[in-house]
């Protein structure tokens, strides 16, 4: 009996050292949650080049204009939000996701602990916004050892495009925009704001799936066309980063919604 | 002239001779236990707020012994061959000896001279061209410069994660063996933010510290600096960290447009950041592409070298007006800048050091 006595006590005793880390968590009080149940929602962002599917190496003609094939196709979609049909904003907490086109799984944001309701359009960021590049090391997808942070001119690669097109003057027929710039003149980010039309997005206990097209062949033709040619690598931020923002701004639309 | 010129060697002579004697007294055999109780931020009487604090970022003494064990170690080079410590050695403030431009692997060279390092939470940009915008990602530019160690971050991280070694100082630093660069960032600014450099003769005679002042000439040269030099090189940091173009002729085989190659602004053209005087008798060369090899060299482009090509700073229209017993004194007063506490600290040696 004194044994297990003896056993029960090393046994509390090392159950109670265990703990002791998670008994300095702060204690959590319940309190009544303000806002109905909710649920969630997949924001899906399908690359294309025009009406067909991005694949890698591929060759692909810009409209009435250059041929080229794609190599790597990386951007930051922050600040994602959802606008109910009263107007009411849903805004997703901590919304940074670097979408590569090279892992799948990168391309699905998924929306947890939205209000229900009916929702008619979805709105984003491309690109980091200016004070997350002026403030130091972030772990997870602003992690600059993803390659979208410029080492020598701090400050991240918003959208990353490379390829290859025969009329490219560059090294290798090579193409090379990587798109940043965070301040002043030289703000590449921009707001896209996509409506959902007649069907609206129903969070109840479902979850709806609203699907984007993010069409890399938009990066050269409006407002800006791009010839090859003449640009084919962007390494910096400055006037021709712009000109590939002001076309990125362009390149989202919606493919559908499912409820 | 020809003296004046012999007086900076004699005191390297001295302090390597000093160094090495330091060093000798050392078995390489015995780890010593390090001393690295005093990991704390330090802001002297004075000084403005640092731009850095550190408080997503507490200091410990493992953090600092983890960013110290990184600063010293070649695993950051792509060929393991160069650590941050060869091109910025303690005994010249963490500036590199003799070295005009940086060498990096392969013999690569550089096009820019390799700054000392102090004193570094209050820099509000770092890079000649100040385009790094934070202590936190400084480490990236010499880490993916192909001329520098020219590996990349992804691959660092991947290394240390698969060292026994690494993952235990990490363990110890943050808690668990992960490896990611935050935790890395945040143990290397640790390290280099500790680099605090205040204990030299001026700071002793601005305290008032025992018997500690200036001898006439050394006086006299301060009361030269604060009229004539300390409009950029503010005190106490002896900086104003503003980019500026002092007259330099440019060298037409590196051709750096300097803070322009960050902003792309015309008026950035050949601007360069302000350097701290701070230790500056040790730190030669001088200038961003280590052109001068003396401080009066560097005093003799001031009254007389400076070319007007573009974006010439306002108050450098007509250069400086020195006698050359001005130079001498002020010369004499930037040899009171160097801070023997800073440069023979051990918590800042190679850890692992013969």
């Amino acid at each position: 009996m004194k044994k297990i006595f003896i056993l029960f006590s090393i046994l509390s005793f090392t159950a109670f050292v265990a703990c002791k880390k998670e008994e300095k968590a702060p204690v959590t009080t319940p309190s009544p949650s303000p806002t109905p149940a909710g649920g969630s929602v997949n924001l899906e962002f399908a690359n294309m080049v025009g009406n067909q599917p991005l694949v890698f190496n591929t060759g692909y003609k810009v409209m009435g204009g250059d041929s080229f094939r794609v190599t790597k196709f990386n951007y930051y979609i922050t600040n994602v939000k959802l606008i109910k049909d009263d107007n009411s904003i849903y805004s997703e907490p901590n919304s940074y996701h670097l979408l590569e086109h090279s892992n799948p799984a990168s391309t699905l944001i998924n929306l947890a602990n939205v209000p229900t309701g009916s929702y008619k359009s979805v709105s984003f960021q491309l690109g980091v916004d200016s004070a997350l590049n002026v403030s130091g090391a972030k772990p997870g997808d602003l992690d600059p050892i993803n390659g979208m942070f410029w080492s020598w001119n701090s400050g991240y690669i918003m959208l990353k495009f490379e390829g290859s097109s025969p009329v490219s003057t560059a090294s290798n027929k090579g193409l090379v925009f990587h798109v940043g710039g965070f301040s002043g003149v030289n703000k590449v980010q921009r707001t896209i704001t996509i409506n959902l039309g007649s069907t609206t997005a129903n969070v109840n206990n479902s979850t709806p799936k609203i699907k984007v097209s993010a069409d890399a062949m938009d990066l050269f033709v409006a407002p800006n066309a791009i010839s090859f040619a003449t640009l084919n690598t962007v390494h910096m931020p400055g006037t021709n980063a712009k000109l590939i923002a002001d076309n990125y701004a362009n390149m989202f639309s919606l493919i559908s919604v499912t409820n | 002239m020809q003296i004046c010129k012999t007086i900076p060697l004699t005191t390297l002579a001295v302090l390597a001779l000093a160094m090495g004697f330091t060093m000798c007294k050392v078995d390489p055999k015995i780890v010593p236990t390090l001393p690295v109780n005093d990991i704390k931020e330090i802001i002297p009487e004075g000084w403005p707020q640092p731009v850095y604090r550190f408080e997503r970022n507490p200091l410990t003494e493992k953090g600092f012994a983890l960013g110290r064990e990184l600063f010293y170690d070649p695993i950051l080079s792509k060929d393991n061959t160069i650590s941050c410590g060869t091109c910025h050695q303690q005994f010249v403030a963490f500036a590199n000896a003799d070295h005009a431009l940086s060498h990096g692997i392969d013999g690569k060279f550089g096009t820019r001279n390799s700054p000392g390092l102090f004193n570094l939470t209050w820099h509000p940009s770092f890079m000649h061209d100040g385009g790094v915008n934070h202590i936190e990602n400084q480490p990236l530019a010499p880490v993916e410069n192909p001329v520098e160690m020219d590996e990349k971050m992804a691959n660092v991280i991947a290394k240390l994660q698969s060292s026994a070694k690494y993952r235990r100082l990490f363990n110890d630093a943050f808690g668990s063996e992960e490896v990611n660069y935050q935790r890395f960032a945040f143990a290397f600014t640790q390290f280099m933010g500790m680099m605090y450099s205040y204990n030299s003769k001026y700071d002793a005679v601005k305290r008032k510290e025992g018997t500690s002042a200036f001898n006439a000439s050394e006086q006299k040269g301060y009361d030269l600096f604060i009229a004539k030099c300390n409009s950029c090189h503010k005190e106490p940091l002896f900086s104003d960290f503003s980019f500026r173009n002092n007259g330099l002729s440019v060298n037409p085989n590196l051709k750096d447009s300097g803070r322009a190659h960050i902003t792309l602004n015309p008026l950035d053209i050949y601007k360069f950041k302000v350097p701290s005087l701070r230790n500056i008798a040790l730190t030669r060369p001088y200038m961003h592409d280590g052109r001068f090899e003396t401080l009066e060299e560097c005093l003799n482009h001031y009254t007389s070298g400076v070319t007007n090509l573009l974006n010439l700073d306002p108050q450098l229209q007509n250069g400086i007006s020195l006698s050359d017993q001005d130079k001498q004194d002020i010369i004499a007063f930037l040899k009171t800048l160097t801070d023997y506490k800073f440069l023979f600290d051990k918590k800042f040696a190679d850890p692992n050091g013969q």
